[in-house]
C-alpha cells in the first residue's frame, strides 16, 4: 500500500482537463492521471500509485523495482486492480 | 545467504552486508517504517542475515492494518443505505470489522465495488448521477494525491453524488509516537521511500534533530534496505542523529510540488485514532471545509460507533516495535490471514500477516 507501482509511459492523453497517460505494466496498459508529473513524455518511466503518476523515475530503476514487486506478489495493483480474491486489490 | 542468489546485485548485496558486520559494535533496534518494506525483509530474510548485533522492528506502516475498526464499521453503516454505491481499494473491503467485511455485505443487496484508483469512483458517480457513490479513503502520503485528486475532480465537475469517507495517516506524527512510547527500544529509523517520493525528506528534520533519531529514507528492493541499514548503523555507531537519504534515484528533500499543493488544497491535519496504537495527534488528514459537499462524514448522520479489539491481541506492541509476531500465543493458532484478530494480520502488508505468509511461524533463534 505504501509501494508504486513502475511502468512506461506509451501515450498521452486529456481526460476531463487533467493530463493523461497510458502507462505500460507489464505485460497490461493502464490510463493514469499524469496531473502530478506534467512534463512526462512518451517513452518516461513513472511511478504510478493508485491511478496517479507521483514520481518519475528511469528505466533501469523501474525494471529493477518491477522485478521485486513480481517477487512480493505485490503488481496486482495494476495487473488485476479489481480482483475480489485474496491478495487482489488495488491497495 | 540462501536468498542471496535472487537479488539483483548478489554481489553488491555480500559487500553491504560484509560491510554492516564490520561496521556493528554495539546491539542496536531499528525499525522500517514501511509495510512494503516490512515485506521484503520477510520475503528475503534481510533480518536473519544481519548480524547479531542488528535487529529489525516492524513499523505501522501498512495503511489498512491501522484503519481503526471504527471507521470500518462507520463504512458498514453507509455502504448498507439503499441508494449507496460503496467503493473502496480490494484489501481494505475485505478488513473484517466488528459486523464482517465490507464485501460481504453485498449478500444483504448492498452494492459494494473494488476501484483501482479513487478517481474511477468519481466516473462511476458521473455514470450513476442517481446513486450516491461513496469511497472509503486510506493510506499513508504516498496515497492521498490521489484521493485529493478525486475530490479535486468531483468538486470541478460537479459530480454532487460523490464523496469520501476519509481516514488518512501520516507518518512523521507515527514516528514521533513510537519515540514518546514507553520502554520504547527503536533507535533509528528506515523511512517510507514512496511516502518521501510525495511530501519529500524535510519534514523527518525536525524529529531526527528533536529525538536524537537516525533516520534513513530507504527503498524497498533488498539492495536498498541492505543500503539503508548499513547507513543508520554507521550514524549509530557515530553518534549522528540526521536525516540521509538511502533512496536519492526517487526521492527528493523537497518531494513533489504539484501534489503537496494540491494535498495542502484539498486536506487539512488532524487528530486520528489508529487501529492497535490508538489516537496519535496530528496523525491524519480529514477533508477541509470548502470540500464539505463531498465528505461523507458529513453527508451521511452516523452514531459513534464504539469498538474494542480482542484482548488477546498484540498487534499495538508489534507496530510499535515492542514485541515481533512470534511472540504472540494467537499468531498462526486462533489469529491467522483468514480469521485475524487485529491490525498486522487483517493485509498481506502486516508485520503478522508477512511473517505468516513467509512460515515465520516460530521465532527467528528458535528455527535457525
Amino acid at each position: 500500500m505504501c509501494l508504486g507501482i513502475p511502468g512506461e509511459v506509451t501515450a498521452l492523453s486529456e481526460r476531463d482537463g487533467l493530463p493523461y497517460g497510458s502507462v505500460r505494466f507489464g505485460g497490461v496498459t493502464r490510463d493514469v492521471c499524469l496531473a502530478c508529473q506534467p512534463d512526462v513524455v512518451v517513452g518516461d518511466f513513472v511511478l504510478v500509485h493508485v491511478g496517479l503518476a507521483i514520481a518519475r523515475i528511469d528505466r533501469a530503476q523501474a525494471e529493477s523495482a518491477w522485478r521485486v514487486l513480481e517477487q512480493l506478489g505485490q503488481t496486482a495493483e495494476v495487473t488485476d486492480p479489481v480482483s475480489e480474491g485474496e491478495g487482489g486489490g488495488g491497495s | 545467504m540462501k536468498y542471496l542468489e535472487e537479488y539483483r546485485d548478489p554481489v553488491v548485496a555480500e559487500g553491504l552486508l560484509r560491510e554492516i558486520r564490520r561496521v556493528a559494535r554495539s546491539p542496536w533496534v531499528i525499525m522500517e517504517v514501511c509495510g512494503g518494506q516490512t515485506h521484503s525483509i520477510v520475503r528475503y530474510g534481510i533480518d536473519r542475515m544481519l548480524p547479531p548485533e542488528i535487529e529489525l522492528v516492524h513499523g505501522p506502516g501498512c495503511p489498512v492494518c491501522v484503519t481503526a475498526l471504527e471507521t470500518i464499521d462507520r463504512a458498514h453503516a453507509i455502504a448498507a443505505q439503499p441508494d449507496v454505491i460503496f467503493t473502496s481499494f480490494g484489501d481494505m473491503l475485505r478488513v473484517p470489522g466488528s459486523r464482517g467485511d465490507l464485501l460481504s455485505l453485498r449478500g444483504r443487496g448492498a452494492d459494494v465495488r473494488v476501484v483501482y484508483s479513487p478517481l474511477d469512483a468519481v466516473s462511476i458517480a458521473r455514470e450513476n448521477p442517481q446513486r450516491r457513490v461513496v469511497f472509503l479513503g486510506i493510506g499513508f502520503e504516498t496515497t492521498a494525491p490521489a484521493n485529493a485528486m478525486a475530490l479535486v475532480q468531483a468538486r470541478r465537475l460537479g459530480v454532487r453524488n460523490f464523496s469520501m469517507l476519509l481516514s488518512h495517516v501520516l507518518v512523521p506524527p507515527a514516528i514521533a509516537s513510537i519515540l514518546q512510547t514507553r520502554g520504547n527500544r527503536v533507535q533509528a529509523f528506515l523511512g517510507p521511500g514512496h511516502v518521501c517520493a510525495v511530501v519529500g525528506t524535510r519534514e523527518y528534520e525536525a524529529i531526527a534533530a528533536r529525538y536524537g533519531v537516525p533516520i534513513v529514507i530507504t527503498g524497498f528492493e533488498p539492495v536498498d534496505l541492505l543500503e539503508g541499514i548499513l547507513m543508520a548503523v554507521r550514524q549509530l555507531e557515530a553518534g549522528t542523529a540526521t536525516v540521509e537519504n538511502q533512496y536519492a534515484r526517487t526521492v527528493t528533500r523537497e518531494g513533489n510540488a504539484i501534489a503537496k499543493e494540491i494535498l495542502a488544497g484539498v486536506f487539512e491535519v488532524t487528530d486520528r485514532k489508529w487501529r492497535g496504537i490508538g489516537a496519535i495527534p496530528k496523525s491524519g488528514y480529514k477533508i477541509r471545509y470548502e470540500y464539505r459537499d463531498h465528505d461523507a462524514d458529513r453527508i451521511f448522520a452516523v452514531d459513534e460507533i464504539a469498538t474494542e479489539e480482542p484482548a488477546a491481541c498484540i498487534s499495538g506492541l508489534v507496530l510499535r516495535g515492542l514485541k515481533k509476531p512470534g511472540d504472540c500465543p494467537a499468531f498462526g493458532n486462533t489469529c491467522t490471514p483468514r480469521s485475524p484478530l487485529g491490525a498486522t494480520m487483517v493485509s498481506a502488508e502486516g508485520a503478522c500477516a508477512a511473517y505468516y505468509q513467509y512460515g515465520r511461524s516460530v521465532p527467528v533463534e528458535a528455527a535457525e
